[in-house]
């Protein structure tokens, strides 16, 4: 691949997003957005295993027998979670009980496993890093404004600050309790996708069955 | 009896895995273009559940949990950090070993399953299933029916979505949401759907 590193960095925030257009690692982006701070420390963990798990597998790609690498890739990313998850309950309990089970899930969040296939398995060390560091970010991207969305409409407040006051304390706004509930995470995802893709118009998908044009005008 | 029937009802509505908790969301949305594939990933995941619920269920009693080694003479041991690492290890190998048996033995279902099988090694919602079975600490009968009903659960949303989506291409998506979007758009209003059953106490 002749990418550079500001291409490779940059690349999956937008144009080439983990979530919003490869649809990669969506489980954990909709299970644990419901307030903004599980998202940070949702993407803030899956980010370090994504940068290292990139760096190491790069780093031994040249003596690794191809047949045994998806098993070894495992590996490496599953003690590079039990880490991360192990760090999380030493210093952010709270956090990691209401994660409860999806930073365990970082595993087979294909973004990591794919990156490390994809990518890593073929390219330096450095780029590799930054590659995860990108993909990471483009995640993140994507959590934190469905987590800021669903906390700031669905609570009315964001990071447990209290923004738009409720109506139940005495304020105006009354929250919207879908916006906690699971069906909530596919929608706003759902118009993220149509918004980008409205302002990248290359990233729309061809129709896979077109309207005869002549009934296409009586129809429409 | 009551409750392996109410456990086993609940996990395949209630606390469906795909829509309640967005487990195996890649695949969900990625092999749900044909109901028939869409069916063949679907008993593939049963399967895979069914088996791998319950032995994970045992490594944790058995091996990692704390003071499971007391049968070996290490009652101070705590061994459940190792958890993550072992669970994957043992649904990889398991997928592996059931797909030589399907092969040797059933090569109808074996072909009709085909890329499936490996794929699923990788699907959030077998882990998933594993790690709520040790989180909610199961007994082995409980974590049998929960592997079977969250299979079920699983294959019965991955159908009705593929079913949708077969439909889906007639009708006149706006540009911008063509595939992916409107693929999250009505997975939404399925997941509504299932929540109608999160007020049944049983």
């Amino acid at each position: 691949m002749d990418a550079s590193p500001r291409k490779v960095l940059f690349d999956p925030l937008v144009d080439n997003n983990p979530v919003t257009l490869q649809m990669l690692g969506v489980c954990s982006a909709l299970a644990v957005t419901t307030n903004l701070l599980n998202s940070l420390i949702m993407s803030a963990a899956l980010t370090v295993v994504c940068v290292f798990s990139n760096g190491a597998v790069s780093a031994i790609r040249n003596h690794m027998p191809s047949s045994i690498r998806i098993i070894v890739q495992m590996t490496i990313i599953a003690s590079l979670v039990i880490v991360v998850d192990q760090l999380l309950k030493a210093f952010a309990y709270e956090v990691s009980r209401s994660l409860s089970v999806f930073v365990g899930l970082i595993i087979t969040n294909c973004i990591v496993l794919g990156r490390a296939e994809a990518f890593a398995s073929k390219n330096p060390v450095g780029l590799s890093l930054l590659d995860g560091l990108g993909n990471g970010l483009g995640y993140s991207a994507v959590l934190i404004v469905v987590g800021a969305v669903r906390e700031l409409f669905g609570a009315g407040s964001l990071l447990g600050i209290v923004i738009l006051t409720p109506a139940q304390d005495g304020g105006w706004y009354v929250p919207n309790g879908l916006l906690l509930l699971p069906p909530s995470a596919f929608f706003i995802i759902g118009l993220m996708i149509w918004g980008i893709r409205t302002w990248k118009r290359d990233q729309v998908e061809p129709e896979e069955f077109q309207i005869h044009a002549i009934h296409r005008q009586e129809v429409l | 009896m009551d409750d392996i029937i109410s456990l086993f009802v609940r996990s395949v509505f209630v606390e469906n895995l795909a829509l309640a908790f967005f487990l195996g969301m890649c695949t969900f949305l990625a092999v749900s273009k044909r109901v028939a594939t869409a069916f063949g990933l679907g008993i593939a995941v049963i399967v895979v559940m069914t088996v791998t619920v319950p032995v994970n269920n045992l490594l944790f009693k058995f091996l990692l949990d704390k003071g499971a080694l007391a049968w070996a003479g290490l009652p101070y041991v705590d061994m459940s950090f190792l958890g993550l690492i072992t669970y994957i290890g043992v649904i990889a190998a398991i997928v592996q070993v059931l797909e030589m048996v399907l092969d040797r033995y059933f090569p109808a279902l074996y072909n009709a399953l085909g890329i499936f099988l490996p794929l699923i090694t990788v699907n959030c919602a077998i882990l998933g299933a594993s790690l709520f079975m040790v989180e909610r600490s199961y007994n082995f009968t409980e974590s049998l029916v929960f592997g079977l009903g969250g299979g079920i659960g699983w294959a019965l949303a991955v159908i009705a979505l593929a079913g949708i989506r077969e439909k889906l291409k007639y009708s006149d998506v706006p540009e911008g949401l063509q595939g992916l979007g409107i693929t999250f758009i009505t997975v939404g209003l399925m997941s509504l759907g299932f929540m109608a059953f999160s007020g049944i106490q049983l």
